[in-house]
């Protein structure tokens, strides 16, 4: 396979001066799946990685490891506004969210129906909570199940949707759960780095991160833990991460999603620009096809499209803009193998011929507003070949 | 040729203590570094190239892997690391299975974490064994049998000892469970790459691998998982369905590069470096023996891999000796329990006396351990110990100064 990648460069390239770039370039759309890691981020884990040592050695290597998880624990925190002992470092936001859902006591868990299918089957007993049109949980609806809780409840509710970028009312939902005594937990894996985030405003419990999709390596994420707070480990041995999660840390992981994290927020607002490019491309292919933009008229995140093309399928559409060099997704990636509809879209009560045909585009630290006209081009091409032929399937080549 | 040692481990002092963890080889960063920033795809993407890329060398990585053990690749589950693996190993088969009975036998010398998972499922009801070891700190395979009964489901028995080095006779081990029908685990964090492991032959059906312990990157780990006889287990970490069911959670892609690479390299230099690291162990020994006669090692000397030495220093107290010890970096166990003052409960199944395991320290040599660095941790060591010896008998048991 001859990929082409854009070799990345330092940081502010939101909207570079340079021209477009060689057509021969692949476009990279699809940065809630994962992101391209921040030159800073690579740094420290190169850096974390030559260093060697066990945070929990008593050695100076050892000491030098730990002070560098430590630092690392005060950035995440300084992230999303909690305390920093607060901060239990995972291999990931799967396991965030799979260590929140089982850790706890509570017997009922209720969890709203858009979320990440982790949160969905961390549990065999969930109940799932439902959404509006526009995938805003329905509030009445959340309060009718904890009135009729036979015991406290756990919420999930994620902050942000991967495939829409819709952002639940958490101030609110968390008024409500506090209200009957319940616990909330947060899902803010799509949201961190690239909104601006507060656990104590949110009012969460437990809020789940993951260090790759905002510009940090992959195998690392934090479940942060409300002082106070019980939780069973869901990984049982050594003391580490105070005795929540065993296991030796992942420190040049660690390392790396604490130098993203110090990036992202400091960059938020260059990073609210790319609503910008979102609008743009949402309105140029508005006007070249009826589509149908998820979640259009509520807060969304600034850097996720999720939109039909009339009549052709997702899948057709994955592969035919992958020819054309442009990678994005017909959903989540987790599940990006299966054919079903989106169970995100079928909540939304989309009609499942349309959420067939739904496709995410999603912008990242280092996107282009190039990557919108190129975008376009090729939708536009896409759709007027295979949308214009009624027998959209046959297009799959 | 051997690799050149990761710069900052040439600073500072002289790093022995390659079983808490292994500095990462330059190879297998320089394997890792495109992974995150030019060939960054999540390997679950199937609609586009950056996502097959990733998911190409992710299967690249787990086929080195499995050849190391003797595997075939879809038997390699990526984890985070070695105590992610125990965990789903012992636990995953445990709930999975617990129709066939609920008994478990582990030995008392397994990693903490082990004994951990243990501990969690004896709070579930299940009812766990635990074997002694003799003074070598070996299991006895008559003690092994005669523990199984009919509800017994599964034998957890480490490869290596993490803290004496010491190796379990696996294959005898393999052996007794396949004709009893039991499942084996084997936590080989310690084992794998530095000493030759095939599961076919050893009879193994589930095996833990580390990353971070064969100079892999920390944050990724491996659990090998028979299909013939299959194995059954029941996932911890659900939600996308990676790694077919059994751990879910975008696969990092870097991560399972460097273990692969990792894998690879001490494979093809397993047998050269364990006789150039036999070499200088004995040397180390010996010259710590010309001074302190009284010194003892703990643990098979035979049965054990090449990079460990655990001794005993007797009237010494090895939190003292550490704390004095500038030069080098070893250590008094396990890294995940050095904060506790408890002396090792490896070393106490061995039969030593509090005092003794109080007086004992791990001493761990690897890669990058050269002759010179023997020469000089030795000399300092054997300082270290001399003067606090000195000191003691000389105050009548009142503290030496640092």
């Amino acid at each position: 396979m001859n990929l082409t990648c854009r070799i990345l460069q330092p940081n502010n390239h939101l909207f570079p001066n340079a021209g477009l770039p060689p057509m021969t370039e692949a476009i990279y759309l699809d940065h809630n799946a994962t992101t391209t890691v921040r030159p800073k981020a690579a740094d420290a884990v190169r850096e974390a990685l030559l260093m060697g040592g066990n945070a929990s050695s008593v050695h100076r290597f050892g000491r030098l490891a730990h002070r560098v998880l430590e630092d690392a624990r005060d950035a995440v925190a300084t992230l999303v506004g909690c305390a920093t002992p607060e901060v239990i470092f995972t291999s990931g936001g799967t396991e965030a969210n799979n260590l929140a859902l089982r850790g706890v006591a509570n017997e009922t868990v209720l969890v709203s129906a858009i979320e990440h299918v982790s949160v969905l089957s961390a549990r065999n007993d969930v109940q799932q909570l439902s959404v509006d049109g526009n995938g805003l949980l329905d509030l009445e609806g959340l309060v009718a199940a904890l009135d009729s809780a036979s015991s406290s409840a756990l919420v999930s509710v994620m902050l942000a949707n991967n495939e829409t970028g819709v952002i639940q009312p958490l101030a609110a939902i968390s008024e409500i759960v506090h209200a009957h005594g319940g616990l909330l937990h947060c899902d803010a894996i799509q949201a961190a780095g690239k909104e601006p985030l507060d656990m104590k405003a949110i009012g969460a419990d437990l809020l789940s991160l993951s260090a790759h999709k905002f510009g940090g390596p992959q195998g690392v994420g934090a479940l942060i833990v409300r002082e106070g707070l019980g939780l069973k480990p869901l990984i049982c041995g050594g003391g580490q991460e105070l005795r929540r999660r065993a296991g030796t840390e992942n420190l040049p992981g660690i390392a790396g999603f604490a130098a993203a994290a110090n990036e992202a927020q400091a960059e938020l607002s260059s990073f609210a620009r790319l609503a910008e490019l979102r609008d743009r491309l949402e309105q140029r292919i508005s006007d070249l096809a009826p589509v149908q933009v998820f979640g259009r008229d509520v807060r969304r995140l600034v850097n996720t499209s999720c939109f039909t093309m009339p009549g052709v399928n997702s899948e057709t559409q994955v592969m035919g803009l992958d020819i054309a060099g442009l990678a994005v997704s017909a959903g989540s990636a987790c599940s990006s193998g299966k054919v079903e509809p989106s169970h995100v879209l079928r909540a939304m009560d989309v009609d499942e011929a349309e959420a067939g045909s739904a496709l995410r585009v999603s912008f990242g630290w280092d996107s282009h507003e190039n990557d919108v006209d190129r975008f376009v081009d090729a939708w536009g091409s896409l759709y007027s070949h295979a949308g214009n032929n009624s027998n959209s399937q046959a297009m799959a080549g | 040729m051997l690799a050149k040692s990761p710069e900052n481990n040439r600073k500072g002092p002289i790093y022995l203590d390659y079983q808490a963890t292994t500095p990462t080889d330059e190879r297998v960063v320089a394997a890792m570094l495109p992974y995150f920033n030019q060939k960054f795809g999540n390997p679950h993407s199937s609609g586009h190239a950056y996502g097959w890329e990733a998911e190409d060398a992710v299967e690249a990585a787990r086929a080195k892997i499995a050849n190391l053990i003797g595997a075939e690749p879809r038997e390699i589950v990526f984890t985070s690391g070695a105590t992610e693996s125990n965990n789903l190993a012992i636990k995953g088969a445990a709930h999975f299975e617990n129709h066939r009975g609920r008994h478990i036998i582990a030995s008392l010398v397994e990693h903490k974490c082990v004994l951990e998972t243990c501990k969690r499922l004896e709070d579930e009801g299940f009812d766990v064994t635990y074997l002694d070891v003799d003074e070598n700190g070996l299991i006895d395979l008559a003690d092994l049998e005669a523990a199984i009964r009919d509800e017994t489901l599964m034998v957890s028995i480490m490869g290596v000892n993490n803290e004496t080095g010491v190796i379990q006779p696996l294959a005898a081990i393999g052996a007794i469970c396949r004709e009893k029908g039991i499942y084996f685990h084997s936590d080989c964090a310690q084992a794998v790459g530095k000493i030759p492991l095939d599961v076919s032959d050893m009879k193994i059906d589930l095996m833990s691998i580390s990353g971070h312990k064969l100079y892999g990157p920390m944050g990724i780990g491996a659990l090998y998982i028979r299909r013939r006889p299959r194995v059954r287990l029941q996932a911890m970490i659900d939600g996308g369905g990676q790694e077919r069911g059994f751990r879910s959670g975008t696969l990092p892609a870097p991560l399972c590069v460097g273990m692969g690479e990792a894998c690879e390299i001490s494979g093809r230099e397993m047998a050269e470096e364990a006789t150039r690291l036999e070499r200088l162990r004995g040397q180390f020994l010996a010259q710590i023996q010309k001074a302190i006669p009284a010194v003892r090692v703990n643990g098979d000397l035979v049965k054990r891999v090449p990079g460990n030495l655990n001794l005993c220093f007797p009237g010494m107290r090895a939190e003292d000796l550490l704390t004095g010890l500038r030069g080098v970096a070893i250590s008094t166990g396990s890294a995940c329990t050095s904060a506790s003052v408890e002396p090792s409960y490896v070393l106490r199944a061995m039969g030593l006396s509090e005092e003794d395991a109080g007086a004992s320290v791990r001493i761990g040599f690897g890669r990058f351990t050269t002759e010179d660095e023997i020469v000089q941790a030795a000399d300092l060591i054997v300082n270290g110990v001399t003067h606090q010896l000195d000191g003691t008998d000389r105050q009548n048991h009142i503290e030496p100064a640092a």
